[in-house]
C-alpha cells in the first residue's frame, strides 16, 4: 500500500514538469533559504497591470502566477492553466484552469480572476501603460476598449465555468502563448481591489497566487517576500524568503555582493574580464534578450542625404563592432549585423552579407560609396548623434565618430537625458539616434514588428513588403522563412545600424541554484530555485 | 522682534507661491512627461493617463488645482510614477531617514568643526593648529562622493563591521557611514570658518580689554571671543543645515537609504511633476523657516543688531 502511495506520488511530480525546484544530485540544501537579489531601483507598484519595469516583472512573478509559467530554457510551461485548446482557425482558446490553485487569503483562483486582471489592462478609467500588450495579444475587442468605443464587459475573454476560461482573438496569434507569462496578463482578486482601493498592493494588503506573498515593502530600499502556504505547489517550494536590495549605483552593488549581502549583481561594464579571472565560478554573462543599435531617422524632417541607402550602408560598414564588443563593452555581448537577437527562441540568424566580409573590405566599401556620393574626407559629411546620458552609451559614441572620421563623417554627439532624448525621437526630431529594444516575449516578432509601417518605428521606415512578410508569418508553419527575408529587408535597406546584441552580464554566488542561465528573457522564479549547502 | 517675524513669515508665504508656480512652469516646459517611454504610449491610453492626472488641464488650472489641494487637505496629489504611492506618502517616507542622518551630521559637522576651528585659533602656529588646518583641508578635499567609497571599503570590505548601504531605524549601524560621509565637508568648512573668524575676534579690542582686566583665559575664549566668532559660522549654518536635513543625493544614491534627496533628482528625471512640486516645497518652507530662525539668533547673539 505504501508502495503505490509513493509510486502514485511520483507520477504526479513527473507529470507537472517544471513546476518545482529540483535539487541536483550531491546538493545540500542550506540551513537558510533566502536569496538576496538586486534591484537598481525601488520597485515602482506591485501591481500587475500597472507595472511597466523588468524589475517590477521580477517581483511580480513571485507575488503572482499568470496561465503560463517560462522553464529553465525558456519554454512555457503550465502556469494556473493546466493544458489549453486551439480552435482551427487559431481564434479561440480554451484554457484549464488547475482547481487547486488558490489565492493566499485561501480563496480559489477562478476564471473571473483573469478576466479581471486583462479588464483592468484595457481600463480607460486604470489608463495602464501596458494596454498595449492585450492588444498585441489581439484579444477581441482590446482595442476598442483602451480607445473607448466598447465596453469592459465585451473583451474578448469569458468565463465558461470558474476554472475554464475562453479567450478569443481578432487574429491567429502564433505568439499569444508565449506572452502569458508577462505580469499584465496576470489575475487579480477583485474583492480586495475593491477593498483597499489604491492601496490594495501595500504589504498586508495584496493578496497573491504566486508561490510567495509580499511581506514589507519600503520604497527604495527592500522588498520582501516570504513562501506562500496557500499557494497549490508549496510543498515543492524550498526558498523561504527572498529579499529585493535596492542599490542605486551598479558599483555599489558590486561591492555590496563582494561583502556579502548581495548573492546576485549586474557587472559594470568593463569589469567583467577582470571578474572573470578572480572569480571563475560567479561570473557569467548570460544572452539577453535585447539589441543596441543606432537608428535613422527616414522620415521628413531626417536628413536629406540619409534617404540614400548606399550612405546608411557605409555607415553601416564603417563600424567594426569586434571592437565596440571585445574593447569596449567585454562583457561577452555579440557584433550584430541584423536586428533580432540571436538568442531568441526558434530564430534560425540570416545570413547577413555584410557579417561575412573583412573589416578591411568593409572600410573599403563604405569609403567607395561615400566617394560615390559625394562625400570624403576633403568634403565630410556631417552628422549629428542623439544619445542619452550613460557611460556605456557615450564611449560607443566616441568609438563610432573615431571609425566614421577617416571614411569623412564628421559625428556630432549629442548627449541629452534620457526623457528628452526619448521625446526626441518620438517627434522625429533627430539624425541619428542611440536606440535599443527589448524582446516583450520570447519570438523574433518582437522584434521584428518594431519595424512595420505601423510600429513604434521612430525612423519611421516604411516597406510593403516588409509589413507584408510580417502579415505573413503569422499564420506561416515555418515564420523563420518571412524572418530571414524580413532580416534582408532590414539589411538592403538599413533603417537602422545594428551595433550589438546583448549579454546580462553578472555575478552569481555559487550558491544559488535553479536561475534560468538558458533562458533569453531572464525570467526567474523563486519557487524554481534554492540555496545549496557550501 | 515678534512683529518682524510677522513681517518676515507674510513674506514668506508669496515667495513660496512664486516658487511653486516657477517650478511648475520649469517642470512642464521640459521635454517629455511623466510617461515618456521607450515604447510609445498609444494616443488614447496617453489621453487616459493624462485625464487620470488632470494634465489635460490647462497649465493655470493644474497649478490652481494643485495649490487648492494643498491648502485644503494638504494633498500633494498622486506620484505620476509610483502609482501605488501618494506625494504625502514618498515624504513620509524618505524624510524621516534623510532628517534622521541629516540631524546627526549636522551635529557632528557643528561640534567637531567648531571645537577644531577654534582650538586652532587659540593656539595660532601650533602645531594644534597646523594639525587642525591639516583636517580640515583633508576633509574638505574628500567630497562625499570620495568619503562614501573609502568608508565602505574600510568599514564594509575590509573590517566587516557596518552594512554597506541600506537604512533602518532600528539599527544605528546604518546611520554610521551615511553620517560621516555627509558631514566631514561641513565640518571642514565649519572649522575654517570658525578659525578665521576667532582669529579676528580674538585680535579685537574687547578681547584686548578683557585680558587687561584679567580675566582668566578659559573665560576670555569661552565668553567673550567665542560668541561673536560664531557669527559668521551661524549665516552658513541656515543653509547648510537645511540641505543635510533634506538629504544629498549623492547619500542616497550611494547608500541607498531611500532618503528624500534622491527623490528631489528622480522626480526631475522621470517628470514625476507632483513628487518633484512637493520636494520642492519642503526644501523651499524649511529654507525660508532657517534663514529665518538664523535672522532670530544673530539678534541673540549680537545685541547689536536690531530689528
Amino acid at each position: 500500500m505504501t508502495k503505490l502511495l509513493m509510486s502514485t506520488a511520483l507520477a504526479l511530480s513527473f507529470a507537472l514538469p517544471a513546476t518545482a525546484a529540483t535539487v541536483a544530485d550531491g546538493d545540500e540544501l542550506a540551513e537558510t533559504q533566502e536569496y538576496n537579489f538586486w534591484l537598481l531601483d525601488a520597485i515602482k507598484t506591485t501591481d500587475p497591470q500597472l507595472n511597466t519595469d523588468v524589475e517590477g516583472s521580477d517581483v511580480l512573478r513571485q507575488l503572482f502566477e499568470g496561465l503560463m509559467n517560462e522553464d529553465l530554457q525558456g519554454g512555457m510551461v503550465p502556469g494556473v492553466a493546466t493544458d489549453y485548446e486551439v480552435s482551427e482557425d487559431g481564434l479561440t482558446y480554451t484554457f484549464n484552469l488547475r482547481p487547486e490553485a488558490k489565492w493566499s487569503n485561501g480563496e480559489p483562483v477562478t476564471a473571473q480572476d483573469f478576466i479581471y486582471g486583462w479588464q483592468r489592462a484595457v481600463d480607460p478609467a486604470n489608463a495602464s501603460e501596458y494596454a498595449w500588450f492585450i492588444e498585441l495579444m489581439n484579444v477581441v475587442n482590446a482595442s476598442e476598449i483602451v480607445n473607448g468605443e466598447a465596453e469592459l464587459d465585451t473583451l474578448g475573454a469569458t468565463a465558461i465555468d470558474d476554472n475554464t476560461l475562453e479567450v478569443k482573438l481578432t487574429k491567429p496569434t502564433p505568439y499569444f502563448i508565449k506572452m502569458l507569462s508577462h505580469p499584465t496578463t496576470f489575475p487579480v482578486l477583485k474583492s480586495v481591489v475593491d477593498e483597499h482601493g489604491d492601496d490594495w498592493t501595500q504589504a498586508g494588503n495584496l493578496v497573491g497566487n504566486g508561490a510567495y506573498v509580499l511581506t514589507d515593502h519600503d520604497l527604495g530600499v527592500q522588498i520582501t517576500m516570504e513562501k506562500n502556504p496557500e499557494y497549490w505547489d508549496a510543498d515543492s517550494v524550498i526558498l523561504e524568503k527572498l529579499n529585493g536590495i535596492t542599490v542605486n549605483d551598479i558599483n555599489v552593488a558590486l561591492t555590496r555582493y563582494q561583502s556579502g549581502e548581495l548573492d546576485r549583481v549586474d557587472i559594470p561594464a568593463g569589469q567583467y574580464p577582470r571578474l572573470k579571472e578572480e572569480y571563475p565560478e560567479e561570473a557569467y554573462s548570460l544572452p539577453y534578450a535585447c539589441s543596441y543599435a543606432y537608428l535613422v531617422n527616414l522620415s521628413d524632417k531626417g536628413r536629406e542625404e540619409l534617404q540614400d541607402p548606399n550612405i546608411r550602408r557605409a555607415l553601416t560598414l564603417g563600424l567594426d563592432r569586434d571592437i565596440i564588443v571585445e574593447q569596449v563593452l567585454q562583457g561577452g555581448q555579440r557584433p550584430a549585423y541584423n536586428w533580432t537577437h540571436w538568442a531568441m527562441e526558434g530564430f534560425e540568424m540570416p545570413e547577413i552579407e555584410m557579417a561575412s566580409m573583412s573589416q578591411e573590405d568593409r572600410v573599403a566599401e563604405a569609403k567607395r560609396l561615400l566617394e560615390e556620393a559625394g562625400f570624403g574626407p576633403d568634403n565630410p559629411l556631417n552628422l549629428t548623434l542623439n544619445y542619452n546620458t550613460s557611460e556605456d552609451h557615450k564611449k560607443i559614441a566616441v568609438v563610432a565618430q573615431q571609425m566614421w572620421k577617416p571614411l569623412g563623417v564628421n559625428l556630432t554627439l549629442n548627449n541629452m537625458e534620457w526623457k528628452v532624448h526619448t521625446d526626441r525621437m518620438q517627434e522625429q526630431d533627430f539624425e541619428l539616434a542611440r536606440y535599443a529594444w527589448c524582446a516583450d516575449y520570447n519570438e523574433a516578432s518582437t522584434f521584428l514588428d518594431y519595424f512595420r509601417s505601423t510600429g513604434s518605428n521612430y525612423g519611421e521606415f516604411n516597406n510593403a513588403d516588409y509589413d507584408a512578410l510580417l502579415d505573413e508569418a503569422v499564420t506561416s508553419e515555418n515564420p523563420n522563412e518571412q524572418y530571414t527575408q524580413a532580416e534582408q529587408i532590414l539589411a538592403q535597406e538599413l533603417p537602422l545600424i545594428p551595433i550589438y546584441h546583448y549579454a546580462q552580464v553578472d555575478m552569481i554566488k555559487p550558491y544559488v541554484k535553479g536561475l534560468p542561465f538558458d533562458n533569453v528573457m531572464n525570467s526567474w522564479y523563486g519557487k524554481d530555485m534554492y540555496i545549496a549547502a557550501e | 522682534m515678534f512683529g518682524y517675524i510677522l513681517r518676515r513669515l507674510a513674506v514668506a508665504i508669496p515667495t513660496l507661491l512664486l516658487l511653486i508656480i516657477f517650478s511648475f512652469m520649469l517642470m512642464h516646459a521640459a521635454p517629455g512627461g511623466p510617461f515618456t517611454q521607450e515604447r510609445e504610449v498609444p494616443a488614447q491610453v496617453l489621453a487616459n493617463l493624462e485625464a487620470k492626472y488632470g494634465l489635460d488641464d490647462p497649465l493655470w488650472k493644474q497649478i490652481v488645482d494643485y495649490v487648492w489641494g494643498i491648502l485644503r487637505h494638504f494633498d500633494f496629489g498622486p506620484s505620476f510614477v509610483y502609482p501605488d504611492r501618494s506625494v504625502n506618502e514618498i515624504i513620509a517616507a524618505g524624510f524621516p531617514v534623510t532628517l534622521t542622518y541629516g540631524l546627526l551630521s549636522f551635529i557632528l559637522a557643528v561640534v567637531v568643526g567648531v571645537a577644531l576651528g577654534a582650538a586652532a585659533a587659540v593656539r595660532q602656529n601650533s602645531w594644534l593648529d597646523y594639525l587642525a588646518v591639516g583636517i580640515s583641508i583633508g576633509a574638505q578635499v574628500l567630497p562625499n562622493f570620495v568619503m562614501a567609497p573609502i568608508l565602505v571599503l574600510i568599514f564594509t570590505l575590509s573590517l566587516g563591521w557596518l552594512p554597506g548601504g541600506g537604512w533602518s531605524f532600528n539599527n544605528p549601524d546604518y546611520w554610521i557611514m551615511p553620517v560621516i560621509a555627509l558631514g566631514t565637508s561641513y565640518m571642514a568648512s565649519i572649522a575654517r570658518i570658525t578659525r578665521s573668524s576667532m582669529l579676528e575676534v580674538l585680535s579685537s579690542n574687547h578681547i584686548r580689554t578683557a585680558r587687561a582686566k584679567g580675566l582668566p583665559e578659559r573665560r576670555v575664549i569661552w565668553k567673550h571671543a567665542l560668541k561673536p566668532a560664531l557669527l559668521p559660522v551661524i549665516s552658513y549654518l541656515g543653509p547648510a543645515f537645511v540641505s543635510m536635513i533634506t538629504g544629498s543625493v549623492v547619500i542616497d544614491m550611494y547608500f541607498s537609504t531611500g532618503g528624500i534627496g534622491k527623490s528631489f533628482v528622480d522626480s526631475a528625471l522621470n517628470r514625476d511633476y507632483a513628487v518633484m512640486m512637493g520636494v520642492t516645497i519642503l526644501v523651499g518652507a524649511l529654507t525660508i523657516l532657517f534663514s529665518l530662525i538664523v535672522d532670530i539668533l544673530y539678534a541673540w547673539i549680537d545685541p547689536k543688531i536690531r530689528y
